[in-house]
C-alpha cells in the first residue's frame, strides 16, 4: 500500500524516453507479425499467380465440356490440340484410390498398435520410426517404384510393364501411411482414458474396448487422417511420375499404365512456351488441383480440429 | 465352471461373505500400497470405506475387480474371494470377474454413446451367445433405469448421447448399466464427490435403495455420508485396515485411537 503511494506521488523519470530495447521490441514484433501472416500471403499469392497464368485459357480456349469430359489430352496436336483431363483425373483417382486401400489398414493398424498396445520405449521408438518414414523424399519412393517394384510386378503377374496403377498405388500408399498413422494415433490419444476404463470395468476385453469404444469415439479424427492421405495422394508428383508409366489412359485394370494430373504439369511445363495455350492449360490444371487439395485438406483440418476442441 | 456353480448355490442361499480377503498386499512397482489386508465384507450390505487421502482406499477397491491390472506395474500377493471364489486364481477369466463385480467411478464415465447403448453395453458383452430381440432389450433398459430412479426422466430420450445428461443423471446411469448382468458386488469409488449437494442426496438415496439386492462397497471422504448411508464401516490408514465394525458402533465407540482421531477430524 505504502509502496504504491510513493510510486504515484514520486516523479516518474524519463517517461517519454525510447531506448534501444523499445526499438528492438517493436522491430521484433513486426518481424514476428510478418512471419505469422506469411502463410496467408503465400497462399493468396500462389493462387493469384496460378490463376493469372491460367486465365487466358479459361477466358478463350476453355470449354468446360472438353476440359472435364474429354479423355484426349493432346496439347501438341498440329491441327487441333485438345485439352481433356478426364484420363488424367482417372489416373490420379485410380492411383489415389488404390493407395488408400493400401494405406488405411496399414496406418490404422500401426496407430492402434502404437496408441493402444505398445508402451514405454517401444512406443517412443516406433513413433520416431514413423516420423522418419514420413521424411523419406518422394523421389526415393519413385526410385523404389522404378527399380524394385517394376521388375517385381512384371515377374509376379507376368505382365509386359510394371509401371502402372498397381505400382504407383502401392508406392503412394506406403508414402501416405506414416503421416496418416501419426494423425490417427493423435486421434486415438484424444479419446479419454476413462472411456477405456469404463469399458474394461464392464467386462470388455482389450480388443472389444478398441473396436466398440475407442475407434467409434475417434472416428472423426480417423476420417481426418484418411482425408489428409487422400490430399497427399492428389498432390503427390514425383513418385507417381516415376511409377505410373506416364501413359494417358483410362485404366481398365490395375496393370494399366496411367498418367496423373500433377505429373502432367511437371513433365510438360518446361517444354511449353510461356503464355501459350498449352502453358495456360497446364496452369488451369494447377488451379483445379489447388482447389481440390485445398478443399480436402481444409475439411480434414476442420474435422481434426473439431475433435481437439470437444 | 466354478463360477457358475457358486452362482447356482448363491440363488438358494446367499453366501455370507461377498468379499473375503486374506493377507492381501499390493505394490505399485516397488511402493507397497496395501499391507496384509484381511477383510470379510458381508453380502447384501452397504459397507463404507473411509480413511485419509492416500491410505489405499481406491487401490483396495480397484483390486476387487482387478481393474488395477491395466497398469502394467502392479503386483499382488494374497487372495480375494468374491462369492467364495478366489478371483486371482489362474483359471479365473477376467471377464467373469467384471461380470460379478461392477464398478462406479469417482467421475461419472458414461461411454460416448446413447443412453440405451450405455445400459446395454455390459449386457451385450456378457451375452454374446444369444441374440436378444429389441423388445427384450427394451425391457432390460427400462428395468435398469427404473432401479436407479431415472426411467421417468429419460424414457423419451433414450437415443440421446449419455454424455449430455447432468452429472447426477450420468452417475445414476453408470450405476444402472451395471445391473443388467446381475453383479453380486458393486464397488463405488467416491460416487458423489463430483456432484452438487442435491445430486449427492439423490445418488445416496439410490444407493440406499439398492441395499439388500447387491453387496455394496463404497469409498467416501465424507464422514457424514459414511454415517448415514452405510451399515458397516472400514477405516484404513497407510495401507492397513485399522478397524471394521458396524457403522453406528464405529462412529460412536471406536476401538482404536487412530479411528477416533480420524472421525474427529484430526487427520484433515
Ligand atoms: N497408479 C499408481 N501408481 C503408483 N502409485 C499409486 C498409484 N495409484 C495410487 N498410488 C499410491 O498408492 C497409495 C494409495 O493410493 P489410493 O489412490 O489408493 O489412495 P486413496 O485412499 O484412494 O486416496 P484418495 O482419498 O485421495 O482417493 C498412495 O500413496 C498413492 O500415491
Ligand atoms: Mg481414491
Amino acid at each position: 500500500m505504502q509502496q504504491a503511494q510513493t510510486a504515484i506521488s514520486g516523479r516518474l523519470p524519463d517517461i517519454d524516453q525510447r531506448d534501444l530495447a523499445w526499438y528492438v521490441d517493436k522491430l521484433l514484433q513486426f518481424l514476428v507479425f510478418i512471419g505469422g501472416i506469411s502463410a496467408i500471403i503465400l497462399i493468396i499469392g500462389i493462387f493469384t499467380f496460378v490463376t493469372i497464368e491460367g486465365f487466358g485459357f479459361l477466358l478463350e480456349g476453355f470449354s468446360f465440356k472438353e476440359f472435364f469430359l474429354s479423355e484426349w489430352w493432346e496439347p501438341t496436336d498440329e491441327d487441333e490440340p485438345t485439352y481433356g483431363i478426364l484420363a488424367l483425373v482417372a489416373g490420379t483417382a485410380s492411383v489415389t484410390g488404390l493407395a488408400m486401400i493400401v494405406a488405411i489398414p496399414f496406418s490404422l493398424g500401426a496407430a492402434v498398435y502404437i496408441g493402444e498396445f505398445s508402451t514405454g520405449k517401444t512406443r517412443e521408438a516406433l513413433k520416431v520410426m514413423v516420423e522418419l518414414l514420413a521424411a523419406i523424399p518422394s523421389v526415393v519412393w519413385g526410385f523404389i517404384g522404378l527399380s524394385i517394384m517394376n521388375p517385381l510386378i512384371i515377374k509376379l503377374f507376368d505382365v509386359p510393364v510394371g509401371l502402372n496403377v498397381l505400382n504407383a498405388g502401392i508406392i503412394l500408399g506406403l508414402m501416405a501411411a506414416p503421416i496418416m498413422t501419426s494423425i490417427a494415433e493423435d486421434a486415438l490419444k484424444a479419446v479419454p482414458d476413462r472411456y477405456r476404463e469404463a469399458a474394461e470395468a464392464l467386462g470388455a476385453t482389450r480388443w472389444q474396448v478398441i473396436y466398440k469404444t475407442v475407434l467409434p469415439a475417434a472416428k472423426n479424427g480417423l476420417l481426418g487422417a484418411v482425408l489428409l492421405g487422400v490430399g497427399r495422394g492428389f498432390g503427390e508428383t514425383m513418385a507417381v511420375l516415376m511409377a505410373t508409366g506416364h501413359a494417358i489412359n483410362i485404366p481398365g485394370s490395375v496393370f494399366d499404365s496411367v498418367r496423373a494430373l500433377t505429373a502432367t504439369i511437371a513433365a510438360e511445363l518446361g517444354e511449353t512456351a510461356v503464355g501459350s495455350e498449352h502453358y495456360q492449360a497446364l496452369f488451369t490444371i494447377g488451379i483445379f488441383l489447388f482447389l481440390i487439395t485445398f478443399v480436402i485438406n481444409l475439411t480434414a483440418d476442420l474435422i481434426v480440429r473439431g475433435i481437439r476442441k470437444s | 465352471m466354478n463360477m457358475q456353480a457358486s452362482q447356482a448355490t448363491q440363488e438358494q442361499q446367499v453366501p455370507e461373505m461377498a468379499i473375503h480377503t486374506r493377507d492381501l498386499s499390493l505394490w505399485y512397482g516397488t511402493f507397497q500400497a496395501l499391507h496384509n489386508i484381511n477383510l470379510d465384507i458381508k453380502a447384501g450390505r452397504i459397507t463404507s470405506l473411509i480413511g485419509p487421502s492416500g491410505c489405499g482406499k481406491s487401490t483396495f477397491l480397484r483390486s476387487v475387480n482387478r481393474i488395477n491390472e491395466r497398469l502394467g506395474y502392479v503386483r499382488i500377493e494374497g487372495t480375494i474371494d468374491v462369492n467364495n471364489q478366489n478371483i486371482y486364481d489362474e483359471d479365473v477369466e477376467l471377464v467373469q470377474v467384471r461380470k460379478q463385480v461392477g464398478m462406479v467411478f469417482q467421475r461419472p464415465n458414461p461411454l460416448p454413446a446413447s443412453i440405451r447403448d450405455n445400459i446395454l453395453y455390459g449386457h451385450r458383452l456378457h451375452n454374446r451367445d444369444r441374440k436378444y430381440s429389441r423388445a427384450e432389450e427394451d425391457d432390460i433398459v427400462e428395468d435398469s433405469l427404473k432401479q436407479v430412479l431415472l426411467w421417468d426422466k429419460v424414457k423419451d430420450i433414450l437415443k440421446r448421447k449419455a454424455t449430455e445428461l447432468s452429472l447426477e443423471e450420468q452417475q445414476k446411469l453408470c450405476i444402472a448399466r451395471l445391473l443388467p448382468v446381475k453383479p453380486a458386488v458393486l464397488l463405488m469409488d467416491e460416487p458423489c464427490s463430483s456432484l452438487d449437494p442435491k445430486g449427492t442426496a439423490a445418488v445416496e438415496e439410490l444407493i440406499w435403495e439398492l441395499r439388500g439386492k447387491y453387496s455394496i462397497l463404497i469409498v467416501t471422504h465424507n464422514m457424514a455420508q459414511a454415517r448415514r448411508a452405510s451399515e458397516e464401516c472400514i477405516f484404513m490408514l497407510m495401507g492397513k485396515v485399522i478397524e471394521h465394525a458396524d457403522t453406528a458402533e464405529l462412529f460412536v465407540t471406536p476401538k482404536h485411537k487412530e479411528t477416533a482421531d480420524y472421525i474427529e477430524g484430526r487427520y484433515g
